[in-house]
This record gives C-alpha cells, structure tokens and sequence, in this order.
C-alpha cells in the first residue's frame, strides 16, 4: 500500500484498524519527501529523523493521532524555527506554539515539516518567498499559487497528509486551485489567530489543505476554537464538520454571482465551472443568478486596507528583540533603516510603502477610509445575497497556473488575479476552493463555494457532494517516473 | 501622481531605507497601483459608515490575575544583542 497516497481518513481508519503503524507512515513520507522535495522545494525545513521518533509515541485514538502534517512557515511552532519566509526572520525560533499548534499536537498530529510561501504572506505565487520559489506538482516550471504555495504543493504532491495554510486574500484559496487540492478559508474568527504572525489583522484567517473535502472537515473541527488568547476568535461553539457530510444538497439555494463570469475570462476555466454548476443542479440544488454589485471595487479596497494593516503590523520588525539586526548602525533609528532595508524583499517594501502612504496625514481620509467604507458596501453585498441564497459558486481564479517569471514583473497584474477570492475575505466569509476540472495541457482548475458566516458545514457539505460525484480526485500529477516536467495521468 | 519626494517621505514614515535604484523602481509601481485604486472615488459612500472589523466590536476582558506567560530567559533567546535583563541597542540621540 503507498501509504502517502492516502487521505487523513483513509490513513486514521487504517491506524486504528493497526494495518499500519504511525511510524510507518511518517517513515513513507519522510522517504518521498527526501526524494521529491528537492524538486518541489514546498519545505523550508522538515523533521528527519527527530520526526519518526515523535510519530512512534502517536495515540491513534486521538482525533489526528499519527497523523502526519505541513504547516505554513507564519504560523509559530515552539522551538522551531518559523521564518514567515523572510530573511527578517531567517534565525527565528519562537518560544511559544501557535493555538493551531497546540491543539494539532494535543490531536495526535505528527510535524513533517514548516512550508514555503511567499514573504510575510504577501503574494500569490509564492515566488516572493525570500529563500527560493516552490514549483507547481503538476507542472514543474508553473507557480503552485500563493502565499501557501509550499503547503498546496505539498498536499499535491502526496509529502504530508494535510497541511495548514493561511489566507488574507486568497492565500488558501488560489494555490489550492492551482495545485488540484482542497483548501478552506474559515470564517473571520472561526479559528484562533494567536501565534500566526500577523499581516492583515482584520483579514487574516488559518485554514486546512487538503487531499479530499473530508479530510478539510477534518482539520477544521481539530483547529477551530475560541481563544481567550485572541479577542477575535468567536466563542461559538465547534461543530461536528465530518457529520455534515451527507452528500445531501436537494433544495439547496446557490447563487451565481454575475460579476465572477466576465469577458475576457479563461474559457476552459469558465467551461469547467459551468460544467460544475451543472452537476449541482443534478444533484438537486437551486442555481439562481445573483448581484455582488461592488466586485469590481474588491482589489482597490484589499490593496488599501491590507497593505495599511500590514504597514502597522510590520512596524515590529525593527531589529530590537528579534529577527534581523544590521551589523552596522550610527544610531537607533539608522539600525531601524538600515534593518528593514535588509530583511524585507521587494514585494513586502513595495506594501509597507502602500500602507504607510494610505495611512499619512492628508491621505487617510481619501483612501484608508474611503476604502473602509466600499469594504461595508462589499460585506453588504453578500448579506443580501445570502438572504436568496445558502452559498455562492465561482471559478477560484480567472486562470489555471502560469509560468515562474511570468507576472513577477508586474505588481498590478499580480495583484488582479486575485479577483475571485478577496472579497470574501473583504467580508469575513467563508469559502473553499476544490478541483472541477483540468486544463487541456492538464493543469488544475479550481471551482469556490462561498458560505454564510459560520456556515463552514453548508459550505463542506455541497463540496463534498460535489467532490463525490466527479472524477478529479482520481488524478495525481506524475513526479517519478519519466523524466522531464511532470504531465498528469489518469487513476 | 507620486513622485520620488514623496516616496522618500513615505520612506522616512516608514523606517525604511531605499536606494536610489528602489526609489526609481518603487515611484512608477506606486503611481500605478495608487492611479489604480482612485476608482474608489466613484462610489458614493457619503452616509456609509467604515467597516473596521467584520466581527462584532465587543472589548473582551478578564480579571486582572496573574497568568502564565514567557519566562525571562524564554523573551530574550531571540535577542541580537543584549545585556542582563536588557536588549541592547545603539544610542538613541544622534550626534
């Protein structure tokens, strides 16, 4: 049996019946992460052998026990290094565990391993990354999306069970979409933000990558939670994600936003998602059309508030207590300049600027401001949808992966394909993007479902639906084997 | 339209030092990405209040009681430089 081909439930289920052991297992992905690693590079570090000795203690009686995980290089892990994927944090260790962390570890889950992404999660194909890119299972010379291209890769390319990623305005989301994998952005406040190093405060939210949409219920239930140690974390309770998923979506109310069908769009993309849209009506769901009006304001908005909330957030590194010093400094505040001119890349200095510039006396008003108010027109937007309908369905991103290079020039361009995914983030609402589909030169296509504040079981439940009554799952890109860039292969 | 005093301005806010080169690389991306999100003027939002936070704004609080937290040792392991209890750091006051 090639045990890192399996699924979280698929591995947990096989544990408890003892057909295979946790050390097993960690071993199976330990071995294929030496091997195919160095041409995925979706780690930035990972356990060795300290991680099989961990996995041999595993209780598989525990939610996750002996289940092996990746988890994004911005969420700290006690003792081991966290970077962000910034040389500011290259020597990191933090001396306490995110809340996701924790609660992982007291589920039973093994660490792989600390994923790639781009710099303080600022980008979307992970070629931000201060250190190296990560590249696309399904194609080699292709982005795998970002910020968590290192944990889509990963799940994609079978190197752990699952793994953490973060989203602020797609960060989940797209790589998931372009790396064939499921992948949940939760509801703001759904899951505990304490010991994730922040971005965009009001944005910002961990989630599960997944191989299957089981396996994101899965991993939601184990992280989700109140947290007195983050006042934003909602005190509601938890509910049983897995027990959700009937496949039962008759009478189920799903819009179709106009503004996610636009001209100019990939057609193989829009072809895939029509096709998925059909399928749903098969199954028994209502597919209405619906207005989400202020869409086209969604980038403008994100660009103001996030980069605003990260100017401040970042104010924090400064080379004082830890991170990045430089070495040679006339006073405070030249270490200050000269510290953060070295630590930060381009991207991440291009967004501080941005923010710093929205939030000056004499701008604040025009454009932080302005741009908080479209965002209560765009949250607007989707509670009057949501009183039509339960959720709402959209291709993930206009365009399957493109090619290493090919927008790094081009900040603006980069930013524009985050279309379909910000505003839900903008909003506070929940969304999952899973495959419908594939590119005739076989590269994934993502489908998004869109949910209510804290209608995570709604969401799970029409995806998994969806998920069991196509075929994409049975594809997997090809990186052994043959040589050259991986094509994929059926079953 | 942005220019390079601008930027230079922005930088200084921002702590951040930039090369002549970033700065001439950073003013046109700035400018495109500002020109950009002008758009948002359309819109009228006279009588629309700004959304700060999606989630309801309640101050959470708890009894001021002691509470496990990081250990002395623990807060300064990533220090670059320091001194007893202390981080140190270059003189304040420039001469």
């Amino acid at each position: 049996m090639d045990l890192t081909s399996l699924t979280v439930h698929e591995t947990r289920d096989a544990l408890r019946r003892r057909d295979i052991s946790p050390l097993e297992v960690a071993r199976a992905y330990l071995d294929r992460i030496a091997r195919l690693d160095p041409r995925v590079r979706a780690y930035l570090w990972s356990v060795g052998t300290d991680g099989s000795a961990a996995a041999a203690q595993a209780d598989v009686s525990l939610p996750l026990g002996g289940i092996p995980l990746a988890i994004k290089d911005v969420i700290c892990t006690q003792g081991v290094r966290t970077t962000c994927g910034s040389r500011m944090l290259e020597h990191f260790v933090p001396p306490y565990d995110a809340t996701v962390v924790a609660k992982l570890r007291s589920a039973g889950a093994v660490l792989l391993g600390k994923t790639n992404m781009d710099e303080f999660a600022m980008g979307s194909s992970t070629e931000n990354s201060g250190f190296f890119p990560t590249r696309n299972p399904w194609d080699l010379d292709r982005v795998p999306g970002g910020s968590s291209g290192g944990s889509a890769a990963a799940v994609a390319a079978d190197l752990c069970a699952a793994a953490l990623g973060t989203d602020t305005g797609g960060s989940i989301r797209q790589p998931a979409g372009f790396c064939g994998v499921v992948g949940l952005k939760p509801t703001y406040g759904r899951v505990s933000r304490y010991g994730l190093v922040a971005f965009a405060s009001s944005l910002d939210q961990i989630g599960p990558i997944t191989k299957d949409v089981r396996d994101a219920a899965i991993v939601l239930g184990a992280i989700a939670s109140h947290d007195p140690l983050d006042s934003t974390a909602a005190d509601l309770p938890v509910e049983d994600y897995e027990s959700a998923l009937t496949a039962d979506v008759r009478g189920l109310r799903i819009g179709i936003p106009d503004e996610y069908f636009v001209p100019g769009m990939d057609p193989e993309v829009e072809a895939a998602v029509q096709q998925a849209i059909a399928v749903l009506q098969q199954l028994g769901a209502v597919c209405e059309r619906v207005t989400l009006p202020h869409t086209a304001h969604a980038i403008a908005t994100y660009y103001l508030v996030a980069t605003a909330e990260a100017s401040s957030n970042l104010g924090r590194y400064d080379g004082v207590k830890y991170g990045h010093r430089t070495k040679e400094s006339a006073h405070l505040i030249d270490m200050y300049m000269k510290t953060r001119r070295e630590g930060f890349g381009t991207e991440v200095k291009r967004r501080i600027m941005l923010g710093t510039y929205a939030l000056s006396a004499g701008y604040y008003d025009a454009y932080y401001l302005k741009a908080l108010k479209v965002r209560t027109l765009i949250r607007r937007d989707f509670t009057d949808a949501f009183e039509r309908c339960d959720l709402l369905v959209t291709p993930t991103s206009p365009t399957a992966a493109f090619r290493i290079g090919e927008k790094s020039d081009d900040p603006l361009q980069m930013y524009l394909s985050d279309i379909f995914t910000i505003s839900a983030n903008l909003a506070g609402v929940p969304g999952i993007s899973l495959p419908c589909g594939y590119t005739a030169a076989g590269l994934p296509i993502g489908l998004q479902l869109i949910g209510k504040p804290f209608g995570e079981s709604t969401l799970l439940k029409a995806a998994h639906a969806y998920e069991q009554a196509t075929p994409w799952r049975t594809r997997r890109p090809r990186l052994e084997g043959e040589g050259g860039p991986c094509a994929c292969q059926d079953g | 339209m942005i220019t390079r005093d601008d930027v230079q301005r922005v930088a200084r806010l921002a702590r951040l030092e930039l090369t002549l080169e970033e700065q001439e690389r950073i003013t046109p991306q700035l400018d495109a990405i500002l020109g950009y999100v002008e758009s948002l003027r359309a819109l009228d939002t006279e009588s629309v209040e700004p959304t700060s936070t999606v989630i309801p704004m309640v101050t959470v609080l708890r009894d001021d009681e002691e509470r496990p937290s990081l250990d002395r040792e623990q807060a300064l392991a990533n220090a670059p430089d320091r001194e007893g209890a202390c981080f140190r750091v270059p003189r304040i006051i420039e001469d």
